[in-house]
């Protein structure tokens, strides 16, 4: 579905992302890892359209992906994801309001109650029925971020992207929020990709991880090269060796985590 | 014995502590008044509360013996009507301006740069030219309102549409919203409480353009009566008025500020 010809992103003379090539498939649950840096929320920016590639081709079925967002891909982002000033109900119903023609996105008789009804059940399905009528700020981190995928499917994206979704939730939560992503990845047959900073949330989750990493080292002009997919493994057929490995290779995510929190 | 800077009044002491310069405003007031009229019984300047009554119960409620109007009720309904007026073009030209000069980068190319100059120009230097003009009407005198304020709002709301995290943008977009959409459903509600907050701010600026406004050319307005008065040294006229205009400012501002917490429970 996805296919990367030598994708290259460059800012002024720092190169961030080099020589990526790669293809993916409908369905796949890419995880990216990576060090603070390394460019893999760029990589994610570009599939997302915030973001253009200085060289090389990001194909979506065949086509350059659209250099601006839309309904194909669905983002939850660590947080601002939600609409504060609506409720939980208002903020899911709105996405179907986007989704027609118009200028105000606002539903009215059938068509409301109907979306009001797909958005109570995706909302059942999240675990959000008990707060319908909160606003974000009343609600936990955990469940901010279960709105925020929950307004994300009811616009039925066939890509969704989660930048960093779960870096400032607590661990417990945490593994919560895994069993509800796969859960829903494989419901809604989703293609989706994780950026975390969180190797064993890389190495659990999904079917295939990818480790962005500098191969070649200036130590006198540190920007002169990027980082490229250094990994790119089937998850589940790995042993603990190799996540020791990759945590040696890149260093630095263990203490990373804690401070996110 | 804490340090200052951590020691703080409980809630009675501090409403005390609040009260404590008004009360001692007017005793400091009030022990001047009563000299001067000791010494000379016809003193204009500082006149007693009875004083300042009986002129309140003149012009309130009495009929002014010329047009046979309530002047302190005309006056009143004349200014509110022209401080609303133009608070009210205001806010709307303000909202829709910054809104726009916010949110998509072509209108503010081009209209930044003029929005910032409009604000550097100061208002009353243009009144004359408001009068020659629209002439001496009404016209005028809610122009020069609007006119003073709606670069200070439109400033105001564009800085909180930049505000506004770049992620909900791109969220609605993934969820299939056009510009229009956008706009409306995303940006526009999260602007309207800072709208109210924004014409909170400038309603000194308003009250300032107001009365002098009605001082230069009125033939009623709490403005023009104060300046009226002054010619024959009427203070018992003016301080009643000048209290009243602070009272009708103050009521005004809490109200907008309960509006804002009606209306909008998400926005803290």
């Amino acid at each position: 579905m996805i296919e990367i010809k030598n994708l290259w992103k460059e800012y002024d003379d720092t190169v961030v992302l080099e020589h990526l090539n790669t293809q993916v498939q409908e369905g796949e649950f890419i995880t990216l890892v990576g060090a603070s840096g390394c460019g893999k929320s760029t990589f994610l920016n570009m599939l997302l359209g915030t973001e253009v590639a200085t060289r090389g081709e990001l194909l979506l079925d065949g086509k350059p992906i659209r250099n601006e967002p839309d309904a194909d891909r669905g983002i939850v982002f660590q947080q601002y994801s939600v609409f504060p000033h609506m409720t939980v109900l208002e903020n899911v119903i709105a996405t179907r309001g986007f989704q027609q023609r118009g200028w105000s996105g606002y539903l009215l008789g059938k068509k409301y109650q109907q979306a009001k009804q797909d958005a109570l059940a995706l909302l059942e399905q999240v675990g959000l029925s008990h707060a319908l009528g909160k606003y974000p700020h009343e609600l936990s981190g955990g469940m901010r971020q279960r709105l925020a995928i929950a307004q994300a499917l009811l616009g039925k994206p066939r890509i969704l992207l989660l930048d960093e979704p779960f870096g400032a939730l607590d661990p417990g939560i945490r593994a919560d929020m895994h069993q509800l992503v796969l859960q829903l990845w494989r419901e809604h047959k989703l293609t989706v990709f994780m950026v975390t900073h969180d190797l064993n949330e890389g190495f659990y989750l999904g079917t295939r991880l990818w480790v962005f990493d500098k191969i070649r080292q200036d130590p006198h002009a540190p920007q002169a090269y990027g980082a490229t997919i250094t990994y790119d493994l089937p998850v589940g057929e790995m042993d603990s060796s190799t996540l020791e490995k990759i945590q040696d290779d890149i260093g630095t995510l263990a203490p990373e985590r804690t401070e996110t929190l | 014995m804490k340090r200052l800077i951590n020691a703080a009044p409980s809630g009675r002491l501090q409403v005390f502590l609040g009260l404590l310069p008004f009360a001692l405003l007017l005793l400091i007031y009030l022990a001047g008044s009563e000299a001067r009229l000791e010494l000379n019984p016809n003193d204009k300047l500082l006149p007693s509360l009875t004083q300042m009554g009986d002129a309140l119960q003149r012009l309130a409620f009495e009929p002014s013996r010329r047009t046979g109007e309530y002047l302190f009720w005309q006056d009143t309904l004349s200014s509110l009507q022209r401080l609303g007026m133009g608070i009210a073009i205001a806010a709307s030209l303000g909202l829709a301006l910054g809104m726009i000069t916010g949110a998509l980068p072509f209108a503010s190319a081009g209209l930044s740069p003029l929005l910032t100059v409009l604000s550097l120009v100061p208002p009353l230097a243009l009144l004359p030219v408001l009068f020659i003009v629209f002439g001496l009407g009404e016209v005028a005198k809610v122009a020069l309102i609007a006119i003073g304020i709606t670069p200070m709002i439109a400033r105001e709301i564009q800085r909180r549409t930049l505000e506004i995290p770049r992620e909900q943008l791109v969220k609605a977009q993934t969820l299939g919203a056009n510009t229009a959409q956008t706009m409306t459903r995303v940006l526009l509600p999260q602007l309207l409480p800072k709208l109210i907050d924004a014409v909170r701010l400038s309603m000194g600026a308003g009250w300032l353009f107001l009365i002098s406004a009605e001082a230069i050319a009125s033939t009623d307005g709490l403005g023009y009566r104060i300046f009226l008065v002054r010619r024959y040294m009427s203070m018992d006229v003016i301080l009643p008025y000048v209290a009243w205009i602070t009272l009708l400012a103050f009521v005004m501002d809490f109200m907008l500020r309960q509006l804002n917490r009606r209306l909008f429970p998400w926005h803290q």
